[in-house]
Formats: C-alpha cells, sequence, structure tokens
C-alpha cells in the first residue's frame, strides 16, 4: 500500500481553506466586503450628501429649500455674523490643540521613556479613566467646579489669591463674570476633555524613538534642547499630528461644551445645530458642517509640505 | 607619551551585577586598543563609561588627564559608533554626517562640505541625498563612523562596529577602518567578541571576563602567552592541558596551552604523547584532527601541504617544540 503523498482536506473548514489559499484575492474580498460596504455607502455616502446639500439654498420668503445649484450658501457663510463663529470655534480649537500638546507632552515623555511595569499601568489607567464616564456629566462637573461658588474660587480664596483670578477674569473678551461663563472656562473643559486623544499618540510614537539616537545626538554634542528639537520633535511629529488631528476636529465640531460652559457666543457645531434644526436652514447647516473638513484638510496638507509624516 | 584614556580602579555595579570590576587600564594616544570578551563581560560598559553614559560606582576615569566625572558625554573629545549605528532615520545621510558640526554652530555651507569630505573618505560620494533606510548595512556603518569622524574626536569608540556584517564585507572593512586609524592618527577604542578581529587589527589588546581584564597586552603576547585557561580558550582556542597531562608530556606539572597548530604527528611510539585519532575534519586550508589521550582531547591542525591525514581510529604520536607548551595561572 502507497500512502497518499498528502492529506485529505478535512471537511468544510478545510475545503473552504484550500479555496482561499488558491484564491487569495477571494479571502480578502471576504474579508473586506462589510468594511468597504459601510465605509463606501454609509461614510462617504453622507458625506458626499452633506456637501450636495451645503451647494443648494433657501429661499427666504418661502423658508423652502431651492435645489438648484449655488455657492450662495457659501457666500452667507462670510457675513460678519457667521465668519465671526468660524474664527471663534477655529481660535479655540487652535489654542485648545497647542495647549494639549503642551501639557501632553511631558506626560507620555515620561510614560514612553521611563514608566516601566506598574507605572505604565497606572499611567495607562489615569489616562483612560476619564474616557470611561459619561462626557455631560464630566462637562456639568466642570461647569460646577468653574461656578463662582464652585470649589475652584473657594481653592483660590483660601490660598489668598482672589485677586489673580480677578485678574484673569478682568481680561477684555477671554474674561468674564465667573470660569464657568467665560472662554477661559470653554477652554479649559475642551482641554480636559480631549487631552487623553493627545496624550496617547503622542506616547505611541515617543515609545518608537530608540534611546540611542537620543544618545548618539548627546555624542555629537547636542544639548538636551538642541537633542529636543532636532531629534525627539521631528521623530514625535507623527503622533503630534495625530493628537492634533484629534484635538482640532473635535473641538471644531463640538457643540456641548461651549453651550454649558462658556459666554453663550456660539461655535460652529451650535450653529449647526440650530441650523438644522430650529431654523430648519439645512444648506447653512451643510456649508457650515463642510467648514472643519476643509480646515483639516488644509491642515493636514500644510503638514505632509512641511515633512511633519518623513518619519512614518 | 601621553595617555588618551586611563581607567583607575574603575567599577560600575548595577545592583548586585558588577558589570565593570576594579578595571584599570590605559590607552596610549594613537593606539587601537581593542576590548576583547564575550557577551556579558562589560565591554559595552567600559566604552559608556568613556563617553559618559555611565558614571563609575568606584574610581577614575581619566581623558587625556583630565577626570572626567564631572564633564557630561556632549562635552567630551570622544565620539561614538554605535553597536547599531544610531542614524537618525529622518536626515539624509549628509544631514546625519553635519549633525555634529551643526549642533557646534557652523553654518550650512561648512558643515555640509565637511560632510561631503567625511562622505568621500568613507566612499560613499553622492549618497549624501540618501535616507539611512535606503543604505545597506555595510554602507550604514560607513555613515556612522562619518558621523562620527566629522567631529575630530580625539579618542573614537566604536562598540562592535562591524558584528553586524557578513564575512566578506567584514574582513573589508577591517582592513580600512585599520588604515583610516592609521591615516588619521585618532585613538580608537575598539570592542569586539571577534578575537580574529581585534588580533588583526589592534595595537593593544584587553581581553574581558565577568567584568574584569583577565590579560592585556599585545595581540601576540595574548595569543601565544594566555595567561589563564579562559585566555587559552577565548582567544584562538588553544588545547588545555590539565597539569596532570602536562606532566606526563614532560611540562611542568602546572595548566598548560598548547597551540593546534604547534602539535606535529609522529609515529606513534615517539612523540610526547600518543592517543588515537577520534575525527578528521576539512578546513580548506588545512586539516583539524582531535586525537584522544585517556579522558581528554586534543586538537591538532595539520597544513593541507603535509602528507595526508591519518584515518578516523588510527593510533599517533604528538610532537612539539618545547617551547610551544605555555604555563598558566589557575583562573581566579
Ligand atoms: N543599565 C544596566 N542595568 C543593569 N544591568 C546592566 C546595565 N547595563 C549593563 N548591564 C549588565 O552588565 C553586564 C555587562 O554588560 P555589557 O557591558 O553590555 O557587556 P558586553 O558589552 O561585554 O556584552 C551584563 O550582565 C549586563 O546585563
Ligand atoms: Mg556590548
Amino acid at each position: 500500500m502507497s500512502r497518499a503523498a498528502h492529506r485529505a482536506p478535512g471537511g468544510l473548514a478545510g475545503r473552504l481553506s484550500d479555496l482561499f489559499w488558491r484564491r487569495p484575492g477571494l479571502f480578502l474580498l471576504l474579508l473586506l466586503a462589510l468594511p468597504l460596504t459601510w465605509l463606501g455607502l454609509v461614510y462617504i455616502g453622507s458625506l458626499l450628501a452633506l456637501l450636495l446639500q451645503s451647494f443648494f439654498s433657501i429661499d427666504e420668503f418661502s423658508g423652502l429649500i431651492n435645489y438648484d445649484f449655488t455657492l450662495k450658501t457659501y457666500a452667507e457663510l462670510l457675513r460678519p455674523a457667521n465668519f465671526d463663529i468660524i474664527l471663534r470655534t477655529v481660535l479655540m480649537a487652535a489654542a485648545v490643540t497647542v495647549a494639549a500638546a503642551i501639557v501632553a507632552f511631558p506626560i507620555a515623555y515620561y510614560a514612553a521613556r521611563y514608566a516601566r511595569g506598574r507605572m505604565k499601568a497606572l499611567f495607562y489607567l489615569a489616562v483612560m479613566l476619564p474616557l470611561w464616564s459619561s462626557y455631560l456629566v464630566k462637562v456639568y462637573a466642570w461647569k460646577l467646579i468653574l461656578a463662582k461658588e464652585g470649589i475652584l474660587n473657594w481653592a483660590v480664596e483660601g490660598i489668598g489669591a482672589s485677586a489673580v483670578l480677578n485678574a484673569v477674569l478682568a481680561i477684555p473678551v477671554i474674561g468674564g463674570n465667573s470660569l464657568s461663563v467665560s472662554y477661559i472656562g470653554t477652554f479649559l473643559v475642551f482641554l480636559y476633555v480631549w487631552l487623553p486623544f493627545m496624550i496617547l499618540p503622542l506616547q505611541a510614537s515617543l515609545e518608537r524613538v530608540p534611546a540611542n539616537l537620543l544618545e548618539a545626538s548627546d555624542d555629537l554634542g547636542a544639548g538636551s534642547g538642541q537633542t529636543f528639537r532636532h531629534v525627539i520633535l521631528p521623530l514625535a511629529m507623527p503622533g503630534l499630528i495625530a493628537g492634533s488631528i484629534f484635538t482640532f476636529s473635535l473641538t471644531l465640531g463640538d457643540y456641548i461644551i461651549p453651550q454649558i460652559v462658556g459666554s453663550s457666543r456660539r461655535f460652529i457645531g451650535q450653529a449647526v445645530y440650530q441650523h438644522q434644526g430650529t431654523a430648519g436652514n439645512i444648506p447653512l447647516a451643510a456649508a457650515f458642517a463642510v467648514v472643519p473638513i476643509l480646515i483639516m484638510g488644509l491642515y493636514l496638507w500644510a503638514a505632509k509640505r512641511k515633512g511633519a509624516f518623513d518619519a512614518l | 607619551m601621553t595617555l588618551a584614556v586611563e581607567f583607575d580602579h574603575v567599577s560600575r555595579h548595577f545592583g548586585a551585577v558588577r558589570a565593570v570590576d576594579d578595571v584599570s587600564l590605559a590607552v596610549e594616544e594613537g593606539c587601537f586598543f581593542a576590548m576583547l570578551g564575550p557577551s556579558g563581560s562589560g565591554k559595552t560598559t567600559c566604552l559608556r563609561l568613556i563617553s559618559g553614559f555611565e558614571r563609575p560606582t568606584a574610581g577614575h576615569v581619566r581623558i587625556f588627564g583630565q577626570n572626567s566625572e564631572t564633564i557630561p558625554p556632549n562635552r567630551r573629545p570622544v565620539n561614538t559608533v554605535f553597536q547599531d549605528y544610531a542614524l537618525f532615520p529622518h536626515l539624509s545621510v549628509r544631514e546625519n554626517v553635519a549633525y555634529g558640526p551643526k549642533m557646534a554652530g557652523v553654518d550650512r555651507r561648512r558643515r555640509e562640505a565637511a560632510a561631503e569630505e567625511m562622505l568621500a573618505l568613507v566612499k560613499l560620494e553622492g549618497y549624501g541625498d540618501r535616507k539611512p533606510a535606503a543604505l545597506s548595512g555595510g554602507q550604514r556603518q560607513r555613515v556612522a563612523l562619518a558621523r562620527a569622524l566629522v567631529n575630530r574626536p580625539r579618542v573614537l569608540l566604536l562598540d562592535e562596529p562591524l558584528g553586524a556584517l557578513d564575512l566578506k564585507l567584514r574582513e573589508a572593512m577591517q582592513e580600512e577602518l585599520k588604515t583610516l586609524q592609521q591615516s588619521l592618527g585618532i585613538t580608537f577604542v575598539f570592542v569586539t567578541h571577534d578575537q580574529g578581529e581585534a588580533l588583526s587589527m589592534a595595537d593593544r589588546v584587553a581581553v574581558f571576563n565577568h567584568g574584569r581584564i583577565v590579560q592585556h597586552g599585545t595581540p601576540q603576547e595574548v595569543y601565544e602567552r594566555p595567561r589563564t585557561r579562559f585566555v587559552a580558550d577565548f582567544v584562538g582556542s588553544a588545547n588545555v592541558l590539565s597539569p596532570e597531562l602536562s606532566a606526563r608530556a614532560g611540562g611542568p606539572g602546572r595548566w598548560a596551552s598548547l597551540r593546534a597548530e604547534s602539535i606535529r604527528l609522529v609515529a606513534p611510539p615517539s612523540g610526547r604523547l600518543s592517543g588515537t585519532v577520534r575525527t578528521v575534519r576539512y578546513l580548506g586550508a588545512g586539516h583539524r584532527v582531535s586525537v584522544s589521550i585517556g579522558g581528554d582531547d586534543l586538537v591538532v591542525i595539520l597544513p593541507a601541504a603535509t602528507a595526508p591525514p591519518p584515518a578516523t581510529g588510527t593510533e599517533v604520536g604528538l610532537d612539539w617544540a618545547a617551547e610551544a607548551l605555555h604555563e598558566m595561572e589557575p583562573d581566579a
């Protein structure tokens, strides 16, 4: 008796696995079918629908949507009242992003370079913990913290620094009656809520910077500032960009935080919310919603031009 | 003669691990100094003590006569070629090489000219615009060398720089490094676990084991007169004769070493010892014959020019010149 050279395929699973081995393309297709459908139809499709809406306009007298192609709605964005909203939102998003990068960097650097074992677990826990509780609860908690009768005010008074807080609140535009009704308050809450989204990608990219590059830089005569500027920062750039995409776009699109904490002046998210809801102006809402997409596109393009992704 | 590097009873302990343990050594200026030892014997730690990335737990490291304890790495007249090269992946080859001058404030034009000059020296003209990722291992190694040399260091530290290269390239680089060192006149401190490399390149060799220097001298001294069994074994795998065997062979009755290529095979009754041929292996340049004597095995290297090697199982006599048997100290 001669034995067969190959073992027979075992059952249906075996036959399928044989088939996939002969036709790797088929396997890939099956694997990607669901996500591709989702991405193609639901995701890109709805984005396109949104884009389409922004090229319609609203009839001012009847309040009905006029389905002729027009750029009138976009022109509307440039009206001072609307443009202020855009400017305000972009400035806030930029400030939050820069502050998040500054606060996150030392934390991420410590976690990537020094924390080991138990400390590392503690780091992940500390960064993620806020993400486990409801966003609304956190924002309301901050409202309480920042209120005039809140704990922050009480603590500041306790250490006798009320004069400092009052001086800060007296700054025109960003100040206000109390922190909870000022831009500073809005900024602080944004910073708190989005910080993990900056820390985690930054930490991941710093983790991938080999320690011997820092030693090589040192060996070649660089001081620690020079090493930071010429080695650490460029290599951390992809993480920094990833983090800033999160903090920037999340701030651009948020409509709840400025409503709860802040000076009742509107942000893009609130404008979208109001135009598609009470005002019933879907085209303008859509045009507002395109603004963050455009800004993020420009931002990524500029980052790429500057070589931010060269280290990838 | 000026001393470039001097270790004065230097120790570096990591908790219970004595990475470097009471090491004293002196490297003369312009010398090609090799630190040879098995993995984990403390060679890298010694280099890091010179470059300043480690500080001694005891003793002093002096660089050109100056105590170095308080001087950070970026201010030492020393540069390093790292074990895995540590090239900056986001910079081009030219920017990598120009990094040191840039940190020193040299203007762009001059530092790029210096970088090109160094790239020419290591035979990498025209590679300046590439990224390190687009280079082969040997080319990266040269960039690392150029990047260190462009700073005109007084001492160049090399941590197993050829370890990742294949044999052919490694041999070519050994010659180039040696030539470069002689023409530049820079002191090289070269770490390796490859005894052939250490012996063929260095003016001085320090053999490390367990964080200590076991022997220190010229390559000939270390090769021909190993001080302990460890050195005899590690440097060129000499035969080690136990006191009993050495006595039977008419030797001093102490531990002794006997180089495989200094033994001749003779007809059985004559010779200092006799035994049975256990294995014969072809080496290309000759044969490696293993002869069993009682419980011990001695290795004999027969040059290809001599008569055909004996067959396995033959009785043979072993003979050598009296001075070939070298007496050793017991291992500490
Ligand atoms: N930073 C460190 N912490 C703890 N142990 C270390 C450290 N650096 C080196 N060692 C230990 O010191 C010993 C010598 O290491 P090393 O100098 O790298 O040896 P070699 O370069 O000869 O292989 C090893 O046992 C190593 O594990
Ligand atoms: Mg080593």
